[in-house]
């Protein structure tokens, strides 16, 4: 939409003024995340930029409040916790939702609407009543307070991503592939891992991304179920943001920024690669 | 998937060959039944089965029940006027004592609690000075432990307590109660608390909604009016902090909008504000923070359905003589109603829900119907106006996800795609 070269000086305005307040908003969009990463570098306990860090001087930045994270049990412990938890469920998710993502997507599923509604339930019911149940429900059957507990209930909210991803990967998939390798003589094993699979691996590693990162930024349920035990990275940010919020804190916000910039990008490019491979958009 | 051609002898009739594809047809989609079942048997154990539960402890009413079940039996024989018989009042003496020994009166007395606060102490307290044997006069010798025993309102509580199921949770969630006639009626002004926070959290989701609407149309009409390279690069921007933490961005807006804070220094530096305003720990910082945190979900329905509008069309009204503003009113706009719909639609049903954001930047008077939800639950253990509560939440977010799924269609419900 570039400006044409005849514009009258209203229209000028009238673009620029625009396209200043589309930048506003992308700076409120995008700022409050990457304000907080020079910050986490402050070598003062403060939240403001100080006038060395201004002024790009070296002494003004330490790394100690990393120091701080890598150094404190509690957090150490917390982010384990957090690795186990997201990686065990997202297992879980990605089994569990590809297999029935496979069986959504044949022509003859019977009650496709219903059972979809209900596969992706987790997603639409608010965080708050899925945690207040489970907690209710995850107690009267010993459930509560253990690691098997938190894992079942980050699986339960992972899966609607995994169905919705490799369904819609699977609507794009070409049916005629199928019928061909087996015109060939593949069995459906054979027709499962040598076709099928390898086409809609992008759209699973996809969602079990979407899995993991649910999981691994999930505190309202941990907030229900755990012990101190069991706490997570949330958990304890949970905790130390609602005490008192420390640059400790900001570290750990910048290493989750960076955890999810990661997993963003690999994405993206699964998208990228998986519409190259089959020379169709999703 | 294959199928099995069995050699035909004889050309069968279409009748035959009929029922051979409903047969197939009907093996195929149980194998896609099949497929799903895992899944459905998962879910059904550790997501559904618990809501259910929920619901049904919104309205559970065993904890007289199952401490003194007697007298449980008794007061539901009671027709309710006036005092009870003596033979009702000597099982629930005698019960009571013995409970209070096995130490479950404390579940009933925090059940009468709930209908009357104030109860707790007072049945603790006769628990511990009745007699072991129940006594002759119970009427009388409860009456002479405490003054209550002698109101009828005590008794008709009682009487709540041992039906099989009770309205009190749900009834005093929309702030009702019944009276001493067993009439609906409004609560006392004062213990009126929960239509206010229902209303509060109509108004939060509400302002929340408009406001990434008005952030979110002109960055979702910049981004389908770039070229699709640079509208994909920009949309990773916006991707990004769906991607990033609640958490990490509500601490951000914490850091952001606190006294010290960057962007109160800033103001100050430039001379524009004296002293820092208070921006963060009240309704201002909720509503910032929530509509950051929501922006995304309105920009997405909105560029897609926004990609799909032909440049043409508003090209084609120009040169017909319209002025780029009726253009845009009568040829892009209503073509854009479905994505503002449908992004209305899942801010609105998301902010109703929110629990982490306004708990850490709101202050006390900002909170919204989940946070009383995990108050009730994790603080004072009241499991069921917590289920209450959540059932009324619930009953709400449903009905707008119906809604939802009319307007958009439940295909379309993504991950924000």
């Amino acid at each position: 939409m570039a400006l044409p070269s005849h514009a009258e000086p209203i229209d000028k305005v009238y673009y620029y003024g625009f396209r200043f307040v589309c930048t506003l908003i992308f700076i409120f969009l995008i700022a409050p995340i990457f304000v907080i990463i020079p910050l986490s570098f402050n070598a003062e306990p403060y939240f403001t930029f100080s006038t060395g860090m201004l002024h790009f001087d070296p002494a003004a930045y330490s790394t100690r409040w990393y120091q701080d994270f890598w150094n404190n049990k509690e957090w150490i412990h917390s982010l384990q916790n957090s690795f186990i938890i997201a990686i065990a469920s997202t297992i879980l998710a990605t089994t569990l939702g590809t297999i029935a993502a496979l069986g959504l997507s044949r022509p003859h599923m019977p009650f496709r609407g219903l059972i979809m509604g209900l596969l992706i339930s987790p997603m639409i019911v608010p965080l708050i009543i899925s945690a207040a149940a489970m907690f209710f429900f995850y107690s009267s059957i010993g459930l509560s307070q253990t690691y098997a507990g938190i894992i079942l209930a980050h699986t339960a909210l992972g899966i609607p991503f995994v169905v919705i991803t490799v369904t819609a990967t699977l609507s794009s998939f070409d049916q005629s592939l199928v019928r061909a390798a087996q015109n060939m003589g593949a069995d459906m094993r054979t027709t499962f891992f040598k076709v099928i699979l390898p086409l809609i691996t992008p759209g699973v590693i996809s969602g079990a991304l979407f899995a993991f990162i649910t999981s691994f930024d999930e505190v309202v349920v941990v907030l229900f179920l755990s012990s101190f035990e069991q706490r997570t990275v949330p958990r304890q940010m949970w905790s130390g943001i609602r005490e008192e919020i420390s640059p400790t804190i900001l570290a750990v916000a910048t290493i989750l920024i960076a955890i999810s910039v990661v997993l963003l990008v690999v994405v993206e490019l699964l998208r990228r690669r998986s519409v190259r491979i089959r020379g169709i958009r999703e | 998937m294959s199928e099995t051609v069995a050699p035909l002898a004889a050309p069968p009739s279409s009748g035959a060959i009929r029922r051979a594809k409903r047969r197939s047809d009907r093996a195929r989609a149980w194998r896609a039944f099949g497929l799903t079942l895992p899944l459905l048997g998962f879910l059904l154990v550790f997501f559904l089965l618990p809501i259910a539960d929920m619901l049904r402890l919104a309205v559970a009413n065993d904890e007289l029940a199952r401490a003194m079940p007697a007298a449980a039996t008794a007061l539901r024989g009671w027709d309710g006027e006036g005092l009870p018989p003596e033979e009702v009042a000597r099982t629930l003496a005698g019960e009571m004592r013995a409970a209070y020994e096995a130490r479950t009166l404390a579940d009933v007395a925090k059940r009468l609690n709930n209908d009357n606060p104030g109860y707790r102490s007072m049945l603790m307290a006769t628990g511990r000075k009745l007699p072991d044997a129940p006594p002759d006069d119970a009427l009388g010798a409860l009456a002479a432990i405490d003054d209550a025993w002698n109101n009828p309102a005590l008794w008709q509580a009682f009487r709540r307590a041992a039906a099989p199921w009770t309205d009190l949770y749900v009834l005093q969630s929309l702030d009702l109660e019944r009276g001493p006639d067993g009439a609906i009626q409004a609560r006392p002004e004062g213990q009126a608390v929960y239509r206010i926070i229902l209303w509060r959290t109509f108004e939060i989701s509400l302002l929340v909604t408009l406001a990434c609407l008005v952030l979110a149309y002109p960055l979702a009409y910049k981004l389908a009016h770039l070229d699709e390279g640079t509208a994909n690069l920009l949309m990773i921007l916006v991707l990004l902090p769906f991607w990033t933490s609640l958490l990490v961005r509500s601490a951000a807006w914490i850091v952001l909008l606190q006294r010290e804070g960057p962007i109160n220094g800033f103001l100050q530096s430039i001379g524009l504000i004296d002293a820092p305003l208070a921006l963060v720990f009240n309704r201002t910082g909720v509503l910032i923070a929530m509509t950051h945190v929501l922006l995304p979900f309105m920009v997405l329905p909105l560029y897609a359905v926004m990609r799909g509008i032909p440049k043409s069309h508003v090209r084609a009204a120009l040169s017909l003589g319209s002025t780029p503003f009726t253009a845009f009113r009568r040829v892009f706009l209503p073509q854009t109603l479905p994505g503002i719909g449908a992004g209305a639609l899942l801010v609105f049903i998301l902010a109703i829900g929110y629990y982490i954001t306004p708990a850490l930047v709101g202050g006390a008077d900002d909170q919204m119907l989940a946070y009383f939800v995990a108050f009730f639950t994790l603080q004072t253990v009241n499991w069921g106006m917590a289920a209450a509560l959540a059932s009324v939440l619930l009953v709400a977010v449903t009905a707008l996800y119906f809604l939802y799924a009319r307007v958009v269609g439940i295909d379309r419900i993504g991950v924000g795609g």
